[in-house]
């Protein structure tokens, strides 16, 4: 690729790094002269948000872990330290509790608009999967994180999902224990959460999301026409349908940014707690584990799962069913670009089965968010199983439903809007 | 597309109204922490009745002095007869041990509670105390049924009892609990009382979490630069976004 680089500066400073390294030439390829289409919408900010939030998570997380003491003893007491005598510390501590709500808000709007413009199709499949294992580390991330305050909630929703593991047939029970490091969740487990949260899975995180963009750079940004911008070139190689991602998208994407840190503020400054969606109410009891919370609810990011996982009953003698299900609901992500059979990639050219679909399916994982909430009950357990039964079916189902539907021609250069 | 984000708002409405429910009627404490008059009465309410049982373990005395507008000096005459420090944090002598064989469970630290439970629940607790004789200390209360803690706001709010009613319920009558009724006036009336405890609250809502006295305050400049800058961004994107068609 950099062999024959026209794009090299002669002389100078820029020349003597460009020499040595393809300081010109990276930017070039990622930023001033990687073409993406002209007709992004609204649904294309959230990705470069998430980026954003990578960041502000980053940054804040660096500044308390400055002040936060990993030890089972003093965790509680050190964020209630962040929170009042430490300089600005309330901030950067309401900065990276709404930063992980926000990072899944974000990630969830983006990874709905792959499903709404078919961005995971040919030959966008391992910018997908690149995605999913990305989704997979923040949700390792944000587990892991959540024990840190030492809470309530935090203790008692470690000790849930930790225990999922223990259902597993046979090693189950021993895997747990390996897991925690201890009989309970205790000062082993805390210090091993505070390892993976801090080093281990944001490392992994950011690997990931450099492979997420090198692979979507080697193919070129989808749009929301789902059309191949690179079929249409001019005379000097370059996309017809195809605009400079800088400066055009960096100024378009500043004022994504603007509107994304308005919201941000709101919740930071004004309800921090998120009506204790974001910060839950429990979790201002420090983490005891002689006494159960009557319930125990995950943060709402995890509640789709969470309903699916009590959905499914236990027979057999084993509950490791739900976890299956569970699981299955987030593994079946990675085959999605081959359990779509659709010609088209676009939601504006698909049929109406698979506009019916997508739009029960977003009802169908939102009211699974909010029963995933609520205490159960035989009604809410019912709903909550139709709900996972439709979840699955959207996905398991897919390949036949989209060989069924009908398509509408797709134009050969994008429209405009 | 617009159609599409707003019938995602939407969706979310039910789950954020009915997340908010709770099993016992709660009054609203309606208090305003904007009012320092408010906060110092509360803080002398909490010394003079709470803190000899109860801590306020991340709470210093000088960073409460400054957040409610009084000098050391104040804190030191008036509102520190526990510690000696000025710097030092509101903990109490109790040995968790003797208030567990004094309680049933030692007096919990009062730092968070506002946040782990809500301003309502608090103010509602506090003045729902009642006479119950087979209770180790002559009181049980509606809103947290059981209680380990006597009522020791008594004096001012004097003594109360409940009143049943009976019910019809599957064709069988029950006694049910109806509400509470003053049968000894307290030093304060129901009303100066009510206010007394809005006081207590809205110090604990503080006390929950003092930065939120600045935190709103911070917020509306920093919406404000935001606003700002959105505009600035808007047309710098679109004097870029001019030759685009």
């Amino acid at each position: 690729m950099a062999t024959e680089r026209t794009d090299k500066f002669k002389g100078g400073l820029l020349g003597w790094i460009d020499d040595r390294f393809p300081l010109s030439s990276m930017w070039n390829d990622h930023l001033a002269k990687y073409y993406a289409p002209k007709n992004f919408n609204f649904w294309y900010f959230f990705g470069s948000l998430a980026l954003l939030v990578l960041v502000i998570q980053i940054v804040s997380g660096i500044f308390l872990t400055m002040n936060y003491k990993p030890d089972a003893e003093r965790a509680f007491a050190s964020v209630e330290y962040i929170m009042r005598d430490v300089d600005w510390g309330w901030l950067i501590r309401y900065i990276h509790s709404t930063g992980a709500s926000a990072f899944f808000l974000v990630v969830y709007l983006h990874m709905f608009r792959a499903m709404l413009y078919g961005s995971y199709q040919k030959p966008r499949e391992l910018i997908w999967i690149f995605g999913v294992l990305i989704y997979l580390c923040l949700m390792a991330e944000a587990f892991f994180g959540y024990l840190l305050p030492w809470g309530q909630m935090s203790y008692w929703g470690a000790q849930v999902i930790v225990n999922l593991f223990a259902a597993i047939p046979i090693i189950g029970e021993d895997l747990s224990v390996w897991i925690r490091g201890d009989y309970v969740i205790a000062d082993a487990t805390l210090n091993r959460f505070f390892a993976f949260h801090v080093i281990a899975v944001p490392l992994v995180l950011l690997g990931l999301v450099v492979a997420h963009l090198l692979a979507l750079h080697e193919v070129g940004s989808n749009n929301p026409d789902g059309v191949e911008i690179k079929k249409n070139k001019d005379a000097n190689g370059i996309p017809k349908d195809g605009i400079p991602f800088h400066p055009y998208y960096t100024v378009k994407d500043i004022v994504g940014v603007v509107v994304f840190l308005i919201f941000f503020s709101i919740i930071v400054f004004f309800i921090p707690d998120g009506g204790g969606f974001f910060l839950e109410h429990p979790n201002f009891d420090p983490a005891d584990p002689l006494k159960t919370p009557p319930h125990i609810a995950p943060v709402w990011y995890f509640t789709p799962f969470y309903a699916i996982l009590r959905a499914v009953p236990s027979f057999w003698g084993t509950q490791v069913w739900g976890v299956i299900a569970m699981g299955a609901a987030v593994v079946t992500l990675f085959f999605l670009p081959w359990l779509d059979r659709s010609p088209v990639k676009s939601i504006r050219y698909r049929g109406p089965i698979y506009k019916t679909a997508l739009a029960l399916f977003v009802v169908v994982f939102l009211v699974l968010g909010y029963l995933g909430t609520q205490p159960a009950t035989p009604g809410k357990t019912l709903l909550a199983q139709i709900g996972t039964a439709y979840y699955l079916a959207f996905f398991f189902l897919m390949p036949i439903y989209t060989k069924m539907d009908k398509y509408k021609p797709v134009p050969e250069r994008v429209t405009s809007k | 597309m617009r159609k599409i984000i707003l019938s995602f708002l939407m969706l979310l409405l039910p789950g954020a109204v009915l997340a908010a429910g709770g099993d016992v009627h709660l009054d609203k404490a309606d208090i305003d922490l904007s009012n320092q008059q408010s906060l110092q009465r509360g803080a002398r309410l909490f010394v003079n009745y709470c803190l000899s049982c109860h801590s306020a373990q991340f709470q210093r005395y000088n960073r409460m002095g400054r957040d409610l507008g009084l000098t050391d000096e104040q804190v030191i005459e008036n509102l520190m007869f526990a510690s000696d420090k000025i710097g030092e944090q509101m903990t109490v002598a109790m040995k968790p041990d003797d208030g567990k064989a004094w309680f049933g469970a030692p007096p919990p630290d009062l730092s968070l509670i506002a946040r782990s439970r809500g301003v309502d629940y608090l103010y509602t607790y506090m003045r729902t105390f009642y006479v119950d004789e087979t209770r180790p200390f002559g009181v049980n209360n509606l809103t947290f049924p059981s209680v380990g803690m006597p009522n020791v706001l008594w004096e001012l709010q004097g003594i109360q009892k409940p009143v049943y009613k009976t019910v019809e319920h599957d064709g069988e009558t029950k006694e049910v609990l109806d509400r509470l009724e003053l049968v000894e006036p307290g030093t304060r009336t129901p009303a100066e009382f009510d206010q007394d405890i809005r006081d207590l609250v809205a110090f604990l809502s503080y006390v929950g979490e003092p930065a939120q006295l600045e935190r709103k305050a911070l917020g509306v400049k920093v919406i404000i630069f935001l606003l700002v800058f959105l505009v600035v961004a808007y047309l710098l994107k679109k004097e870029y976004w001019k030759d685009v068609h």
